[in-house]
């Protein structure tokens, strides 16, 4: 057998951090990077008598992301308490939604190949993050900052339905774009505001039943996910290839070694002793509240693409490039505000075309383009109507990017880009052109068209590219009585 | 001055015939005369008492009294206070200064209060004769060789031997009712949550309620005016309108329904008990009460359905007490494992360890449904007993406890024997209902007998009416323990 004989089951349980500016159970501030400890209260730290509240806001975030994956708004939900002893949990355990979560179901559209793919959701709940235990520079000691614990997370559970390493990572970006769309999460990676548990199991191509399966734990970025799982895949089909069996588990990735390790088994596994937190009434949301969070909903991706196609006739690709982060369609949306809606896929096209390859070149997120969208359509603009040639605009483009103008009408009258569309003067240049070439004028009389693209050649090297091809073409044809 | 009531308290600082130091003082050479016999406190801090009371009698010179300014109150171990040590009776909390004040505290600091000293109880409140103390057991005035209930028996032995006007208790499975029985005090537990919780260590978050405990009815009415009230940080906190909890104290109880459960008077109820509380539900007769026989059916499941909800939420409850932030920390350890355990298994008294792992037990997997779940489903038949009952009658009265006080060390080595103490009130908390024990006479030995009245929901003001006229109309109230 090869690996193409097993088929890859995976579902992914993603933590996102909720971008409320206070905790999910205590006033204290969720800014990232302040000093260890500054930002736990007292509730955090869990002093002797202290109780826990519900930020609000945490739950309007969860509504909005239930509402954005079609899932079904939970009327009644409990907190529970999820009981384990570790130093970076104050309370001896986490406030979490065990048997009624707050969202369930729905469901996410991703992109594989060309066609769509839906991957149904399980739930998604309302918990609180954990602190941070700190191993470096405490003499052998270890130090504790738990100015994370308490931050609102909503833990989003898909069901087994992605086939591969590359699904998955299509799958979380597509996550990763929804939270950020919806503006319930800032989507930071590296702060660890997004992160993933892949549960991974294979079998054989044709089987109904379910491998027994392992889980990754916390894939802090898109490639370290991709990696994990297509190691995790190797290493479960080498072994069931050679007769052995996958034991359940709980596995860490190490991007070092570009390998994953067995953290702790299923026999080893907490007994978590869940139940409803005494401290916590039950989270009851109205459907007056869940009509309050959808009017304030934006327009979700989804809708956007379908948009983007009728209104502005752009192709299901483009609609769905444009509307694959919330930035991305923010910009397309300015830029076709200021060129005008005729103007539309000429905006698309740039963006999709030379922006997006400059910003890749370096590095850069589209919202932080040099190039505004309002400095794209004034390119756009003159684009349409003529002034530039497709070379021209490119050196404009690159004028704007990289400062040297504020505008596109700037930058043209500057550095005299401007199109030669004066028929008087063009007709002149022409004459001469005519002129000077009398062997190509005969060649092209006698029925030699490769003739006439040297005339329009010398035409256009006499007005140093400025003058408009189309232009041109149409005068030299006129004049030579074509 | 120390047999005299708040109100008489409250009049006399009003009318400057004593200041709030001079009373404060008082009470503090009480405690350190008598305390070393009662152990009723574990933190007297006379400095800081004293500047309260400074303070306090300044604002009685400025006119900005309120009837609580400059009284001192002894406050249960369980409240944390700012500055103050605060123990809930453990060793693994025996270095706590507590940085917070509790709601309660809050309030009363508001008022003007003193704090008089944290008084002793049942570690965490564990227990029903205050013998689970890591600070020892307290004692009870009226024969120090029996306990004086638990677990707010501090509370209780300091008001019933005069070392404090008044005190602050806490109810779980009737922790303030009992000891208020067996020392011969009033106390209330509050419907569940009217008094917040925040600052109040929790020992089960469904059950714990704050309440007073003092000398009268009318004290207890006076001090839940200020003790109670809604509070933002506690979830479980209502939000209700301030209501002044004396305003119906002197009702007449001409067409009061007393329902008597016949499962209170049945098997296990000692006869000098049973007694003491017929006679005074005859003195209601003539006060012009009636009195219907009424059937709390699930009674006999109430202990167990306690013991299954309270420990599930005690173990959880209890697991921030790890040695990592605050609090004891045992001083050798391998590792991380091995600091948890030493610091708990030394932290921990036996009876804690011991509810710790019944809570832990129920709730493990395996365990959940058939313990913790079942419970559960109890615990609202219990309530719809009581709800039940409450069609045929305004207010529930019986004994609140089988027995008269108990010679220390006599039930220390049978835990069940010690939460059978607790039938008759562990189903208010459970139901979250009102409930109120006053004195009513004296059993076997000398030894005082209270008498249980349950309420409804809120009723609080018309349990003090009913248990008011009772005072009036009896001195049971008005005794003091010998040589004190």
């Amino acid at each position: 057998m090869s690996l193409a004989d097993w088929e890859v089951v995976i579902g992914l349980e993603t933590h996102a951090q909720l971008n409320t500016r206070s905790k999910i159970f205590s006033g204290a501030a969720t800014a990232f990077g302040a000093e260890p400890n500054a930002q736990a209260c007292a509730v955090d730290i869990a002093l002797p008598g202290v109780l826990p509240v519900l930020n609000r806001g945490a739950v309007e975030r969860a509504i909005r992301f239930g509402l954005a994956v079609g899932g079904r708004i939970a009327p009644r939900s409990v907190f529970a308490r999820k009981n384990y002893f570790y130093p970076d949990l104050p309370k001896g355990y986490q406030i979490s939604q065990y048997e009624l979560p707050v969202v369930a179901g729905g469901s996410l559209t991703i992109r594989v190949g060309e066609a769509d793919k839906t991957i149904r959701l399980t739930r998604a709940h309302l918990e609180e993050d954990a602190g941070k235990s700190l191993h470096e520079d405490f003499h052998g000691k270890t130090g504790i900052d738990l100015n994370r614990a308490g931050t609102p997370l909503l833990e989003i559970v898909s069901e087994p339905d992605l086939r591969s390493a590359a699904e998955a990572v299509a799958y979380a970006k597509a996550l990763h774009s929804l939270v950020r769309w919806i503006d319930i999460c800032d989507g930071n990676m590296q702060e660890g505001s997004f992160r993933c548990d892949a549960n991974v199991s294979v079998r054989p191509r044709g089987s109904d039943r379910l491998g027994t399966r392992c889980e990754i734990k916390n894939l802090n970025s898109f490639r370290f996910l991709e990696r994990a799982i297509e190691f995790e895949v190797r290493r479960q089909v080498d072994i069931l290839e050679d007769g052995g069996a996958i034991v359940q588990e709980t596995r860490l990735y190490d991007p070092e070694r570009d390998e994953t390790r067995s953290m702790r088994t299923k026999e080893e596994a907490h007994d978590y002793r869940y139940f409803p937190d005494p401290d916590l009434l039950p989270l009851e949301i109205s459907p007056a509240w869940i009509e309050q969070v959808r009017s304030e909903m934006p327009e979700l991706p989804q809708a956007m693409r379908g948009r983007f196609q009728s209104e502005y006739g752009l192709s299901a690709y483009d609609a769905a490039t444009l509307t694959a982060s919330l930035e991305t369609a923010r910009y397309f949306q300015e830029a076709v505000a200021a060129a005008g809606k005729d103007n539309a896929k000429l905006c698309a096209n740039w963006i999709m075309g030379d922006l997006a390859a400059r910003l890749n070149r370096e590095d850069k997120d589209i919202g932080a383009a040099p190039v505004t969208p309002r400095q794209l359509a004034g390119l756009a603009k003159r684009i349409a109507d003529g002034t530039l040639s497709s070379k021209l605009a490119k050196e404009v483009f690159e004028a704007l990017w990289s400062g040297a103008g504020t505008d596109a009408d700037a930058i043209i009258e500057a550095r005299g880009l401007k199109q030669i569309s004066d028929t008087g003067a063009l007709e002149s240049i022409i004459d001469q052109v005519i002129a000077a070439n009398a062997k190509s004028v005969e060649e092209f009389r006698a029925g030699k068209e490769k003739a006439f693209n040297a005339l329009v050649g010398q035409a256009m090297k006499a007005t140093k590219g400025k003058a408009n091809p189309q232009q041109v073409n149409e005068l030299l044809r006129r004049k030579l009585g074509a | 001055m120390i047999h005299a009531t708040l109100k008489e308290l409250s009049a006399a600082l009003a009318r400057k015939e004593i200041s709030s130091v001079e009373l404060t003082t008082l009470f503090l050479e009480r405690i350190e005369r008598l305390n070393p016999r009662l152990n009723a406190f574990i933190t007297v801090d006379r400095q800081r008492s004293l500047a309260m009371a400074r303070a306090a009698d300044a604002r009685i010179a400025a006119g900005q009294a309120t009837v609580l300014t400059g009284i001192p109150l002894a406050h249960k171990d369980i409240f944390c206070a700012e500055g103050w040590l605060t123990t809930c009776g453990s060793k693994i909390l025996s270095n706590f200064v507590s940085p917070y004040d509790a709601h309660v505290i809050e309030q009363f600091n508001a008022a003007g209060a003193v704090i008089l000293g944290k008084t002793n109880m049942d570690e965490f409140a564990m227990g029903s004769s205050n013998e689970t103390s890591y600070y020892g057991p307290v004692r009870n005035p009226w024969d120090t060789d029996t306990v004086p209930g638990g677990s707010s028996g501090g509370s209780a032995a300091a008001v019933a031997a005069r070392l404090a006007p008044a005190a602050t208790g806490t109810d779980t499975g009737g922790s303030i009712r009992q000891p208020a029985a067996l020392t011969g005090i009033s106390g209330i537990k509050p419907t569940y949550g009217v008094v917040s919780r925040y600052g109040m260590i929790a020992f089960a978050s469904s059950l714990d309620q704050g309440g007073p405990m003092a000398k009268t009815a009318e004290d207890c009415a006076l001090l839940l005016n200020t003790m109670a009230g809604f509070d933002a940080r506690d979830s479980t906190s209502l939000e209700r309108p301030r209501e002044d909890y004396t305003r119906d104290l002197e009702r007449p109880l001409t067409g009061l329904r007393i329902g008597l459960p016949r499962e209170f008077f049945a098997e296990g109820l000692a006869d000098d008990v049973r007694r003491a509380v017929e006679e005074a539900i005859a003195e209601y007769r003539r006060l012009g009460a009636r009195t219907v026989e009424v059937s709390l059916p699930n009674l006999n499941l109430s202990v167990p359905v306690y013991y299954v909800i309270a420990p599930a939420e005690a173990s959880s409850n209890l697991s921030r007490f790890d040695g990592v932030r605050y609090g004891y920390r045992v001083p050798e350890y391998a590792d991380l494992l091995d600091m948890y355990c030493k610091t708990r298994a030394q932290g921990f008294g036996a009876e804690v360890k011991r509810r710790i792992l019944i809570g832990t037990y129920v709730l493990s997997h395996g365990y959940y449904d058939a313990y913790y779940l079942q419970a559960q489903k109890i615990r609202r038949l219990i309530a719809q007993d009581y709800a039940e009952a409450f069609r045929h009658c305004d207010v529930i009265m019986g004994p609140t406890s089988p027995t008269v006080a108990f010679p220390l060390g006599a039930k220390t080595d049978d835990p069940v024997q010690m939460y059978l103490n607790d039938i008759y009130t562990i189903g208010a908390p459970l139901a979250g209902l009102p409930a109120l024990s006053v004195p009513c006479g004296f059993g076997a030995g000398g030894l005082p007998v209270g008498l249980h009245m349950i309420g409804n929901y809120f009723s609080e003001a018309r349990l003090f009416n009913v248990a008011h006229r009772f005072q009036r109309a009896t001195d049971w109230h008005t005794r003091a323990p010998a040589n004190i």
